[in-house]
């Protein structure tokens, strides 16, 4: 019997228990990138925001874009896996810890984008110092702080006993997952307090989620600038970043299906579950543009039809129309249909949703800074190598930062899938049968 | 308590540019060189926009000389994190060069893109320089004041006299060189005023007034044939 448990237990401990020549292959590589990453900060920091693309009007470029795609990326975990938890979906096993990880992960690289963006990062102890909370800035540092204490806290709870495992069955960092484990030993006492606390932070972690990416989107929402100043931004921004969240998610659980041979735990079905999660995402966020830009064409107000036009039809059409077809044409050819290729389809879906959701904040940022109401001189905003580094050096942090989190936790949840194994089977047969009519007795 | 405003009659303004020159001088504003320039870096408190006429276009160019419009309602103070930029008792938006973060959110929100930024260290210390104006370092946001420090000046000039502060004490610069007389500079508050007769004016309007910041600089349109 034991035995029978461990042999389920050596998939998922094989990425802490060995490291192959892979790994370090892949952290090489991605080194490349961060030191672009970090020479281009250096230089940055060294000359002034200067070394950017950026200019007089378009103020905001690469580095906001960043911010508002990151964080909602973040939205991936703990959101999904809040919503999956509460609603007792017994196929979310082996996929709440990956999303989680992201939310954590993604989080430090989101706000570090505003961190970068800062012509004074010396001075950013004035946000605590001098803080204003009617600056939109402040609700952002806020929600986002709180997210991430929630997100870390809501990734730590179910790791406890795999930790314990970890400290009983692996032979190395005895010390460190001694202490991680908190003296778990699986008593029931335990379980139960375990179980309720992981109940209220899913219910705590959904509200400030969403609170996240209402702020982000509040920063442009509530200036007076054409096609910012509306008030779908920010359930607007929230669906978006959930759509883009789950595309993150598919992509890193297909990465890691592959790599450590976890696909005796990631089957078709879980893809086909989140693709059509994702498609019905898609049509939201299709809804939701339909409807801003529907709106702002049909009043025509001149300065909103300007920023309009440019998008449309001006200078940012390969943008608009290259986002449309990421988020909408493409998810659709993949996913309405799942039925053969599943992983690869949804593989392709959620590829083409990440450049989609980058390009619609993009398309949202750029366009609007670069027709002022006045008639200024015409500018173009192209971004240099500096903020071209700052991004990839982002992008390959965030890989890094996931990818030694798997070299020290399991990524997908031991004890969850054995507890799937043990009770939910049984658990879910007894919920079923409590929605039937009772049985009536007597009757023949 | 004054009101500070400015009325610029836009049938004077024959689009000379001394305002901008002169307020360049004034406020040590940096020349921000050939290559900054070509990139969109320049800083220009007072700025003098040019709009072809809609019926007669390619003929007629109108001048719009903006310096920072000042707003009684002012978008760019609301959204700054820091206080970094807040409108001061008698109207005046202010921008405290030490406090800035340089977040570029007040840039941002100004539907008038009064507000310009160091992208680079600018400028050093050197001679010719006003020295009731400090310098602004990399990184932080800068914009016109109504040239304030000459404010400070009359106010302490005043009250060493023990009297209040006369009309026509304190100017600022570009009004003062402006050759056509085109910007009136005053005290709102004061009915009797220039500037307030001015700013009563059938042809006086505000830019994108619809956006209700109130702004403190009004403008004169052409009159009939004018232009």
């Amino acid at each position: 019997m034991v035995d029978h448990k461990d042999a389920h237990e050596d998939i998922l401990l094989a990425p802490i228990a060995h490291t192959g020549p892979g790994f370090y292959w892949t952290v090489a590589g991605l080194s490349v990138f961060i030191l672009w990453g970090a020479i281009a900060y250096l230089v940055q920091f060294y000359y002034g925001l200067g070394v950017t693309g950026l200019m007089q009007p378009v103020s905001w470029g690469f580095y906001v874009t960043n911010f508002v795609f990151f964080i909602g990326i973040s939205h991936a975990g703990t959101l999904i896996s809040a919503i999956l938890r509460l609603s007792r979906a017994e196929w979310r096993r082996p996929i709440t810890r990956m999303a989680e990880v992201i939310t954590a992960m993604v989080l430090f690289i989101g706000a570090g984008q505003i961190l970068v963006d800062l012509g004074r990062p010396d001075r950013i102890l004035n946000v605590i110092l001098h803080g204003r909370y009617q600056s939109p800035l402040l609700w952002d540092a806020t929600s986002i702080s709180a997210y991430l204490t929630a997100s870390l806290t809501y990734l730590y709870l179910p790791m406890i006993p795999d930790i314990a495992i970890l400290r009983d069955r692996l032979g190395k960092w005895k010390l460190f997952y001694s202490v991680l484990a908190l003296g778990w030993t699986g008593t029931e006492a335990q379980q139960r307090v375990l179980n309720r606390a992981i109940a209220i932070m899913c219910v705590i972690v959904i509200p400030v989620a969403i609170s996240v990416h209402s702020v982000v989107s509040f920063v442009f929402s509530m200036t007076l600038q054409p096609m910012w100043h509306s008030t779908i931004f920010g359930p607007y921004f929230v669906v978006g970043a959930i759509f883009s969240g789950i595309a993150a998610l598919i992509v890193a659980m297909i990465i890691f299906r592959k790599t450590y041979g976890l696909e005796p735990y990631l089957k078709p079905v879980h893809f086909r579950y989140l693709g059509q999660l994702l498609l019905v995402m898609s049509l939201l966020w299709f809804y939701f543009t339909f409807a801003e830009y529907l709106t702002g064409y049909y009043g025509a107000e001149p300065e909103e039809m300007k920023v309009f036009w440019a998008k449309f039809s001006g200078p940012f059409w390969p943008y608009f129309w290259a986002m449309v077809l990421c988020n909408l044409f493409i998810p659709l050819a993949c996913l309405v249909r799942l039925g053969r290729h599943t992983v690869g389809k949804v593989l392709a879906a959620s590829l083409a949703i990440i450049v989609g959701m980058w390009l619609e904040r993009f398309i949202i940022v750029i366009p609007t800074l670069s027709f002022p109401r006045l008639p200024f001189p015409h500018t173009v905003y192209t971004p240099t190598w500096v903020e071209m580094g700052e991004f990839a050096g982002s992008l390959a942090l965030f890989a890094l930062f996931y990818l030694l989190f798997t070299k020290v936790f399991p990524i997908i949840s031991i004890w969850e899938i054995r507890e799937g194994r043990e009770e939910g089977v049984k658990e879910v047969e007894e919920r079923i049968k409590s929605y039937l009519p009772d049985e009536i007795k007597g009757t023949a | 308590m004054a009101l500070w405003g400015m009325v610029i009659d836009l049938d004077r303004c024959t689009g000379c540019q001394a305002c901008v020159m002169a307020c360049k001088a004034e406020n040590n504003v940096p020349a921000v060189g050939e290559k900054e320039a070509k990139k969109g870096r320049t800083i220009s408190w007072m700025q003098v926009l040019t709009e072809t006429d809609e019926e007669h276009h390619e003929e007629k160019m109108r001048f719009i000389p903006r310096p920072c419009l000042q707003c009684d309602d002012p978008p760019c103070t609301k959204v700054c994190p820091v206080y970094a930029t807040y409108r001061d008792p008698e109207g005046i938006v202010a921008q405290i060069y030490g406090r800035c973060i340089g977040c570029r959110f007040c840039m941002a929100a100004c539907p008038y893109n009064a507000k310009y930024f160091n992208w680079y260290t600018y400028q050093k210390e050197q001679p010719g320089q006003n020295p009731d104006v400090s310098l602004r370092p990399n990184g932080v946001v800068e914009k016109c004041t109504f040239c304030h420090h000459r404010l400070q000046k009359a106010r302490e000039q005043a009250h060493a006299e023990h009297r209040e502060i006369q009309p026509g004490e304190y100017n600022t610069a570009c009004a003062d060189a402006c050759p056509a007389q085109a910007i009136v500079f005053g005290d709102l508050s004061d009915p009797g005023s220039e500037v307030s007769k001015l700013a009563r004016s059938p042809r006086a309007f505000k830019l994108q007034e619809e956006l209700g910041t109130k702004p403190k600089v009004i403008y004169l349109t052409e009159g009939e044939g004018g232009g």
